[in-house]
């Protein structure tokens, strides 16, 4: 990996190329995008050569990265949480698998921000966060939302799981404590709501936000710093009700 | 979704007084001779005398427009476009009654937005007074069109046959419908039967798991008042290949042949209904 300042070297070199050699490149000016990519921390494998198709994919790789992610949290944005969950959509009509879809919100944040500063605010966040990816499996996708609000999305998540997971989530969140300055512990509690993706059936993104914001908002309204999620055993049948609907109708074919 | 609904069933007149009875033609599985009910049993309906009116709302895959062998040059698609108006729309369909159809063009639809809610309620709101009863044929599952579609009747007709894939999806159906949209009544009409008296063994084999399953998720719902749904057996009709045939021949069974077993079941259908 390259340092800061050979990458900004490099971004230099970048714009002296393109005004003195004759290479494909001619016209791109690269300048604000690979500012961006050192402001963010992003390094660029240092093996590539500075212009090469290596490079500049490397460079496309890093933005798109860069686009996707929370600047203060390193979560998904709100950008890339719709992406996922629209697919999330698709594939849920398509292979029926249960899918779980957590909004998260802070309680009381606002307190935070305004006994403490919002540069504790910004820890507290952070701290959440944190809490979050530590609770989720690497194929949930967790986002920040805006504010102090977050989504989790849990593909193939049958209902008795997504409540452990969530209250997992509470639970972890409950119990950090986040040093906003020497002697200063802050301590903060979610509230947490959900839906499920319902199987076999294609639903909208949209309207799975809504459900589950339903669900947050009666978390919020019970008293907070707790889980509800949207009922999941009303859109299934299971083998129990399958087996009292059939019995009948062998025991008729019997006679 | 759910206050949509219900603030569209409710603060219409009610039934009868000024508008049409809206009923929903449902199944959960599709393949069960769904939309094969809705154009038959609107026939029978006109054949009572009165003004009917089927709505295909099966937005994303319609064939209603196939059934009764109609080649529509404006759809419900060019209504929500403002390509045409509404009148424009509205189509005599061969058993003296009205269609209004989707378009197979309408994918967009498939996904349920606010804008395509307004604009279908809106439509039904329109034409409601010009009717007697509204068929909304659905499409198939349990999507969130079929939902809101059904949100917008006063009845549900689930059609099920004896199938246990069949079975299952209405059952599935009932228990949603139930549980999102507190639905105490639900109608049920029993296509395909091969004895007499399956449709009403079927009924009460839905019925009995609905008391043992769904009727206690519902006690929690209310304010623990005591509620239950109960499933009415509006007939079952026979199967028979003449109802082959006339698919085939893409044409109405009750104009094909309004003697046959299957026919005079759809009939007593109707009457049940009114």
């Amino acid at each position: 990996m390259i340092s800061y300042s050979s990458l900004s070297a490099a971004a230099k070199a970048e714009t002296s190329i393109e005004a003195e050699v004759e290479q494909p490149h001619v016209g791109l000016d690269l300048q604000s995008a690979l500012q961006l990519l050192i402001q963010s921390g992003h390094e660029l494998p240092e093996q590539l050569e500075t212009g090469s198709v290596g490079w500049m994919q490397a460079v496309i790789d890093g933005l798109c990265q860069l686009s996707s992610r929370d600047a203060l949290t390193g979560l998904s944005n709100r950008r890339q949480f719709e992406l996922a969950l629209s697919r999330e959509v698709d594939r849920v009509a398509r292979a029926g698998e249960p899918a779980l879809l957590l909004l998260g919100d802070i309680d009381h944040f606002k307190r935070v921000n305004d006994e403490h500063g919002h540069n504790a605010g910004d820890m507290v966040i952070r701290a959440v966060a944190q809490a979050l990816q530590d609770c989720i499996r690497p194929m949930d996708t967790v986002a920040r939302l805006g504010g102090e609000e977050f989504a989790v999305i849990l593909p193939n998540c049958p209902p008795a799981f997504g409540y452990t997971v969530a209250e997992r989530i509470r639970s972890k969140v409950r119990k950090s404590s986040v040093a906003v300055a020497q002697g200063v512990d802050v301590h903060v509690t979610i509230s947490l709501g959900g839906a499920f993706a319902p199987q076999w059936v294609r639903s909208s993104a949209l309207l799975w936000i809504e459900r589950a914001d339903q669900q947050l908002y009666q978390a919020k309204a019970q008293g907070r710093d707790r889980t509800c999620l949207e009922q999941a055993a009303v859109m299934q049948v299971s083998a129990e009700e399958k087996s009292l609907l059939f019995a009948v109708s062998q025991f008729q074919d019997i006679e | 979704m759910s206050s949509a609904s219900k603030s569209s069933r409710a603060e219409d007149a009610k039934p009868g007084a000024g508008r049409a009875r809206i009923s929903a033609i449902t199944s959960g599985k599709g393949g069960v001779g769904k939309t094969f009910m809705s154009a038959n049993l609107a026939a029978a309906l006109a054949r009572r005398g009165e003004r009917v009116l089927v709505l295909d709302a099966d937005l994303g895959m319609a064939n209603l427009d196939v059934v009764l062998n109609l080649f529509p040059k404006v759809t419900l698609h060019d209504v929500f476009t403002g390509k045409c108006s509404l009148e424009e729309a509205l189509l005599p369909a061969p058993g003296g009654f009205d269609v209004l159809l989707a378009g197979s063009g309408l994918v967009e639809y498939s996904r349920l937005t606010a804008e395509v809610r307004d604009q279908l309620l809106e439509v039904l709101r329109t034409v409601s007074p010009r009717y007697d009863c509204i068929l909304l044929d659905t499409g198939a599952g349990i999507s969130d069109v079929v939902l809101y579609t059904a949100s917008l009747a006063d009845d549900i007709i689930i059609v099920a046959t004896p199938e246990p894939t069949s079975l299952t999806d209405a059952y599935a159906t009932i228990k949603v419908l139930a549980a999102q949209q507190r639905r105490r009544l639900i109608k049920l009409v029993v296509n395909q039967v091969t004895r007499p008296g399956e449709g009403r063994v079927i009924r009460g084999q839905l019925q009995q798991v609905v008391d043992r399953y769904v009727t206690p998720l519902l006690q929690n719902d209310v304010d623990g008042a005591a509620e239950s749904v109960k499933l009415e057996l509006l007939g079952e009709v026979p199967l028979d290949s003449n109802v082959r045939e006339a698919i085939q021949k893409r044409q109405l069974l009750m104009e094909m042949m309004p003697g046959c077993p299957s026919a005079r079941a759809v009939q007593l259908v109707a009457e049940k209904m009114g």
